[in-house]
């Protein structure tokens, strides 16, 4: 079993969040790839039990949405928006860049697990493009080279912070807690906005 | 000249901008002790009498929408945020949840007191983890400052990748721990939405415009916008342009002016073409720069406001390599549950990429066409009917680029030419 | 009586027309009033709307306001003033139609040649209608593995899947065996199972009839013929007394398939696995094919009709006889039976009931059984449902998803009074009200109910001492109905028939005169035998104690009771005329053997529990094989007692001259429950019923089916698995003082006193491993 009692409980306070319980199936799905670092089957059947559904029934959702993974990924996920804008603004050649220096072509790991590669949808930071995520945290305006710099340093056991996010780059299973609700205390860490979210602001004060 | 009008970003450039000590330092939860104080109904009308309107897309009249819920039917009432914020541009309501989660949080207490709903949630796509942070840190300290718990609750729901889940009934669904499908309407969300009960579903600028619109008075929104289309809103400019960025401006801004606050398109450039409001929106050219950017003057030149995402695209991007990579983001993020979408988009992303490479004929256009037509308008949601929208608009305002890349056989573009790269060692 | 119920009609045009229907009706069903089909795969008239599939787009004008786009006709229901445009009248509703199949048709395999649903197919039908002939389509279609099994006897292709999402809201909604989902998004979207859980549904094979692709086949019949090769015909389901309409579709004299009829009031369009996929027992098995007779050696030898008759009748007038018929039995061969007994044998010493049964059920069959009108309506109706001694999934599976909608629709109110929650009443939320085995009556005489409720009382209530009693004072109390299900489908028949030794036909009780001059009228003799008849096991003792001498047994397996030795024994002893469609136990103990035709080969009636007639003919035109009624009136003649019932026809006219008893009912007298025995150290006592899938006669041969029976396991109680230390998993030994079994321990909910484990299972055969039942103490202990 890999789960603790401590874990148990917490899957049990996820459940408790709504009026409910099966609406817990998302953040649990999170909660597992959290502890195995993907969704595997004995996650799904763990829920399914804890909700009183049939396996089939978590499995039909956990393989809906795209984070969700059936294979391990690397500790530190790497994602490279290719949606138009970014594509062309450069997130074509950044991921075409990652995939030569990292070896690996799209969903490959490295062989050292440190590092998976993925292109992604558009992630709503395209004041920023182009525009990589690592562990679903922002790293604007990357460059091929910059891109390739972030990837070494994740490789070397010492990541880049991202631009905008927490002061240190955490990995994907602390990720995945993050977003099964869990609050890990650096919400205040890192920058309230970037540069192009205050442009008009700026502007504005600047009285024009 | 219109001037940018900063409400909700207004104190966006203070470094604590994020916390409850800031927001309260700003007046913050003084709308919602006002409003809690209100009656319901008057709530409702105030905001009716704003002339708020949905910022998610669609523009529908908020205060309508929350005067739909039934009063007195002894059911549970549930507000929703959508924070799904996955529309292809779109990228105004994730750097506001990151600089100002109060100011959504007050909002909610405010629509969820004037519904008469005790439970709120917010749903967030799961891409984006420090926003998930800063909600979640904005919710506990609300609860601690004591403006949740007391008859109002919210709770944090994270998404997993999912475009579809922007779709109001599919994110009710996939809150409802089903696949983000979308749901048969009727019923609607507001007699039968979440758990089958009476549901507001608002997206996270409309639900943030309220506490201004509560301390200020609806007069005082009124007085911003234009005739239908009123207040301040946020228009985010990407691409090739010199500065992109967030713009807070009353509605009916024109594109040509917000070009000039963000320096122009990048230097040595020109506009070929722009979205509105994200790639669902029929693209604009450099004919549209004068149209007001309101629900009603988009609508009229043939797109959609949208949210407010200005795309922007230089003379070195194929028309041709966009679409495809937007029919392409369609195919991926097609729910599956109709044919139109699901088998629509997986066949223009075949006829796209034969165009892309210079194979095919002009009849090749035309059965393009053809097969949108039998897509829009025919799928279960609007998801299709935003795949086909840069396809139509592409060729009507761009058929000869089609037919001279057809002529060429293969690619009139170099990629690399438009990339930021590029400019960047020009400028240098 | 029969109430009106007032229906708000509406009237809308459609393509010019003017129709009415009620209020609620959906577009695409209005128009089907005025003949006029619209093309759709995901619309089921029985599932839930969803709009998947949009083929049914139309048209709609609403008091002059037209819907921008063309609607769904299958999720839009019919408002006043609503004018549709079809894709007869509306060039947009066309384009878009053909727009649909098109879309529908470019991932859609080209293997209609190889397909099993080629011919019959509504894909293909509605692309010749509906569609335009040619593909614009010249890419890379999307490819899976070609079939794949979702359990041994389904198959799914999902290349030829389009997604309408029937058989997953068919599982969901109707069977509440969510085993089956949508997976995966978009283009890569599919139908599929959790990879370590099959499609073990006891409906799974609805799937496959509502499938409007070849994407979900039956493994039993795949490649096995061309619809339009076979010939249908209307049938009945033999398998239980749900009473399910059916289709059997035969080739060349073999049955091929069997599919789900359409009976609104009863099975609506579904049935269950075994009503489909059970009936190879017909050919699987070593058919009997000519009369035998015992000779003076001692030895069963092949005998000319004449001779088996002439043998058959001179035994049974030689010597005091009783008659045996089986749960089986159509109701016009029940009548033979009964008839035979009374005519031809003058006596009442008749009993269908080859199974556990007692005194106080014969006497609850006759006060509160024969006669009665609860039908599944009254389940629609319901407050309450109370299950006593039934589980309906396994037992009446019908009977599940009728209490199953109700539940769905509307949070119908379940109690079962039982030892252990079974699945089924688990899936309908019920209200568990556990007691050990044996003392359920106490438990149903506490329940309240009201006049609209409904006790469905299961033939297993028989096996606990009282439980009848306090069923008929619960409903005197409380003014709810009875209903009483038996597993078998003749059941219901014999009864009404008078196969049972204290009713004569139509429900007239032997003890009564008057009721007995009626049938001798009828029947045109002058007296009819007035005791009371010896039932099944008075039989048999009877038999061995010499006061009977001679037996007529037909379809009755000897060890379907707990005193086999005895019924062995008697068989053994007594002059047995047997007629049978294969070798069996009592043949081959029979001194004359009369082979008989089986139920695809001759024509007749069920009752369902309801005592609904459930009519058939034969679905095997050329069958040589008579019926037992045909051979019945083939002795009697011979015994010089003419039945008169020369064909089935005549014994249903025969019958339905016959009008209901409007006399006094015969009265039961009050059983009282056995006290708790006390259990020391290992003791439990048994709790077991039959699973619909198990080692059941008709079930033979078919190993797909068996595929998806649940698997065999011992119950017993977190309490008691503890203090035995056992975990799931762990082997339990059950004895009796006969023999015992050894199975696999699950722990779950059952009373703590109680052991479960199923009756006829493989592994767990307990009337012949344990020869006890239920409420006998056993000794459980961990291997």
């Amino acid at each position: 079993m890999a789960y603790s009692s401590e874990d148990l409980a917490t899957m049990d306070s996820i459940i408790k969040r709504y009026p409910r319980s099966r609406s817990a199936i998302m953040p649990l799905l999170h909660f597992v790839q959290s502890r195995i670092g993907f969704v595997n089957g004995e996650g799904i059947e763990l829920i399914a039990q804890l909700l009183t559904l049939e396996a089939a029934e978590v499995s039909a959702v956990a393989t809906f949405y795209t984070q969700y993974k059936r294979t391990p990924v690397g500790e530190y996920h790497v994602g490279v928006c290719t949606n138009t804008l970014c594509a062309v603004m450069g997130g074509d050649a950044i991921f075409e860049g990652l995939k030569e220096h990292l070896g690996v072509e799209n969903d490959g790991v490295t062989s050292d697990g440190k590092v998976s590669l993925e292109h992604i949808e558009c992630n709503a930071a395209c004041d920023y493009a182009p525009v990589v995520m690592a562990n679903w945290e922002f790293y604007d305006n990357q460059t091929v080279e910059s891109a390739k710099d972030l990837v070494d340093s994740m490789r070397s056991g010492n990541p880049k912070p991202p631009t905008r996010g927490p002061d240190t780059l955490v990995t994907w299973k602390e990720v995945s807690a993050v977003l099964a609700g869990i609050n890990d205390g650096k919400a205040n860490e890192g920058l309230q906005a970037g540069a192009p979210t205050l442009l008009g602001l700026k502007i504005s004060k600047e009285g024009k | 000249m219109t001037k940018l009008v900063p409400v909700l970003s207004e104190h966006w450039d203070e470094k604590d901008s994020f916390t409850i000590e800031a927001y309260t330092r700003h007046g913050g939860y003084k709308a919602s002790q006002k409003a809690l104080a209100m009656d319901p109904d008057a709530v409702i009308q105030l905001v009716k009498d704003s002339g708020l309107r949905g910022r998610g897309g669609a523009g529908f009249p908020t205060g309508m929408k929350w005067g739909f819920i039934p009063q007195g039917d002894n059911k549970e009432h549930y507000l929703v945020v959508n924070a799904d914020e996955s529309e292809p541009g779109t990228c105004k309501d994730t750097p506001l949840m990151m600089a100002n989660p109060h100011v959504l949080i007050e909002g909610c207490i405010i629509a969820a007191h004037a519904i008469r709903a005790k439970h709120a949630f917010i749903y967030i796509r799961g891409e984006v983890t420090h926003v998930v942070r800063r909600v979640n840190q904005a919710i506990e300290d609300a609860y601690k400052a004591g403006h949740l718990g007391k008859g109002i609750e919210i709770v944090l729901h994270v998404g997993a990748g999912a475009y579809i889940c922007g779709e109001e009934t599919a994110l009710l669904d996939s809150l409802e721990g089903f696949r983000g499908q979308p749901r048969l309407r009727p019923p609607f969300p507001a007699i039968a939405g979440l758990y089958a009960m009476p549901t507001v579903v608002n997206n996270v600028e409309s639900i943030a415009s309220v506490p201004a619109i509560i301390l200020n008075g609806a007069e005082w929104y009124q007085s911003m916008g234009t005739e239908k289309s009123k207040g301040t809103t946020l228009y985010s400019l990407s691409g090739h342009v010199k500065n992109p960025g967030q713009f807070e401006a009353p509605l009916g801004i024109t594109l040509r002016e917000l070009l000039e606050l963000a320096g122009g398109i990048r230097e040595g450039h020109r506009l070929k073409f722009w979205t509105p409001g994200g790639s669902s929106t029929p693209i604009f050219t450099d004919e549209h720069l004068d149209i007001p950017l309101d629900y009603e003057g988009v609508a009229a030149a043939g797109s959609m406001l949208g949210t407010k995402a200005l795309q922007i695209f230089d003379e070195t991007t194929s028309i041709i390599r966009a679409v495809l990579r937007w029919t392409e983001f369609y195919k991926h993020e097609s729910c599956g549950k109709c044919t139109p979408c699901r088998e629509g988009t997986w066949w223009l992303v075949q006829i796209l990429r034969d165009l892309d490479a210079g194979i095919g004929t002009e009849e090749d256009l035309n059965k393009l066409l053809d097969i949108c037509d039998n897509i829009a308008g025919r799928s279960f949601c609007a998801l299709a009917d935003g795949a086909v929208a840069p396809i139509i608009s592409s060729l009507k305002y761009f058929r000869q680029e089609y037919l001279d890349q057809l002529a060429n056989k293969g690619p009139l573009f170099d990629p690399m030419d438009s990339t930021l790269f590029v400019s960047a060692k020009a400028g240098a | 009586m029969t109430t009106t119920e007032i229906v708000d009609m509406i009237t809308v045009v459609i393509d010019g027309f003017e129709v009415s229907v009620p209020k609620g009706t959906l577009v695409i069903r209005a128009a089907e009033q005025l003949g006029i089909q619209i093309p759709r795969f995901c619309d089921h008239p029985l599932l839930d709307p969803v709009g998947a599939c949009r083929q049914c787009l139309v048209d709609i004008e609403i008091n002059g306001r037209a819907f921008p786009k063309p609607q769904a006709s299958c999720t839009i229901p019919v408002e006043p003033g609503m004018i549709v445009k079809t894709q007869l009248t509306s060039q947009v509703a066309d384009k878009a139609q053909k727009g649909v199949m098109e879309l529908l048709l470019i991932n859609h395999p080209l293997d209609c040649p190889v397909c099993d649903k080629g011919g019959e197919c509504p894909l293909q039908n509605q692309a010749m209608s509906n569609g335009q002939g040619q593909t614009r389509f010249e890419g890379v279609k999307r490819r899976f593995e070609k079939p794949i099994n979702i359990s041994s006897q389904v198959l799914l292709d999902r290349e030829r899947c389009v997604l309408c999402a029937r058989c997953t809201r068919f599982s969901d909604q109707i069977a509440s065996d969510p085993f089956i989902t949508l997976n995966e998004r978009g283009a890569l979207q599919q139908v599929g199972i959790y990879e370590k859980q099959p499609f073990k549904s006891y409906f799974s094979g609805n799937t496959v009839q509502i499938c409007p692709v070849g994407a979900l086949t039956g493994a039993s019949y795949r490649f096995r013929a061309r619809p339009f090769d076979l010939v249908s015909t209307p049938s009945a389901c033999e398998h239980c007394a749900s009473g399910c309409d059916m289709r059997t579709d035969v080739r060349r004299g073999k049955t091929l398939r069997r599919l789900a009829g359409d009976d609104a009031s009863v099975n609506e369009e579904w049935n269950c696995d075994k009503g489909r996929w059970a009936f190879k027992y017909v050919t699987a098995i070593d058919r009997l094919t000519h009369p035998l007779v015992r000779n003076d050696a001692g030895d069963l030898v092949q005998a000319s009709w004449p001779e088996a008759l002439s043998a058959a009748a001179k035994g049974l007038k030689e010597n005091r006889s009783a008659v045996l018929v089986g749960g089986r039995a159509t109701y016009e061969d029940a009548y033979g039976y009964s008839k035979f007994a009374r005519i031809a044998l003058g006596t009442n010493d008749i009993d269908f009931r080859s199974r556990i049964s007692s005194d106080e059920e014969r006497e609850f069959l006759a006060a509160r059984v024969v006669g009665s009108t609860t039908t599944y309506r009254d389940i629609d109706r319901a407050d309450h449902v109370l299950l006593v001694g039934f589980e309906p999934e396994e037992e009446s599976p019908i009977v599940f998803l009728r209490i199953n909608k109700q539940f769905r629709k509307r949070a119908l109110k379940v109690t079962a009074v039982a030892s252990k929650l079974s699945i089924g009443v688990d899936k309908l939320k019920g209200q568990f009200v556990k007691v050990a085995p044996g003392q359920e009556a106490a438990a149903i005489a506490a329940q309240t109910l009201s006049a609209q409720s409904i006790i469905l009382v299961g033939e297993r209530a028989s096996e606990s001492a009282g439980a009848l009693t306090a069923v008929a004072a619960l409903a005197d109390s409380t003014g709810a109905k009875i209903a009483w299900i038996p597993r078998r489908a003749g059941e219901r028949g014999a009864i009404e028939a008078g196969a049972i030794g204290n009713l004569l036909p139509g429900g007239r009780p032997v003890a009564d005169a008057a009721a007995r001059v009626d049938i001798a009228a009828l029947w045109g003799i002058s007296v009819l035998p007035s005791q009371i008849g010896r039932s099944s096991d008075e039989i048999f003792a009877a038999v061995n104690s010499g006061a009977i001498g001679a037996l007529l047994v037909g379809g009755v397996d000897p060890l379907d009771g707990i005193n086999s030795q005895a019924a062995l024994s008697a068989l053994d002893t007594a002059f047995v005329v047997c007629l049978e469609i294969a070798p069996s136990e009592v043949t081959m103990r029979a001194d004359v053997v009369l082979p008989v035709a089986a139920i695809t080969e001759k024509s007749g009636s069920f009752l369902n529990w309801e005592g609904r007639a459930r009519s058939f003919d034969a679905a095997v035109a050329d069958s040589l094989n008579r019926s037992d009624l045909r051979i019945l009136s083939m002795i009697a003649e011979e015994m010089s007692a003419p039945l008169k019932l020369s064909t089935v026809s005549a014994a249903a006219k025969e019958i339905a001259s016959l009008g209901p008893w409007e006399g006094a009912r015969a009265s039961m007298k009050a059983v009282n429950a056995e006290k708790a025995p006390t259990l020391s150290g290992d003791q439990f006592i048994l709790n077991s019923w039959r699973r619909l899938l198990d080692l059941g006669t008709l079930q033979k041969g078919e190993e797909n089916l068996a595929g998806t029976a649940r698997q065999t396991i011992a119950v017993i109680s977190p309490k008691r698995a503890q203090a035995m230390g056992v975990a799931d998993g762990d082997l339990l030994k059950i004895s009796s003082a006969l023999g015992s079994v050894t199975l696999s321990a699950l722990v779950e909910d059952i009373h703590d006193d109680a052991v479960w484990a199923p009756r006829n299972s493989q592994g767990s055969q307990l009337l012949i491993n344990l020869g006890v039942g239920h409420g006998a103490v056993v000794s459980v202990v961990k291997i």
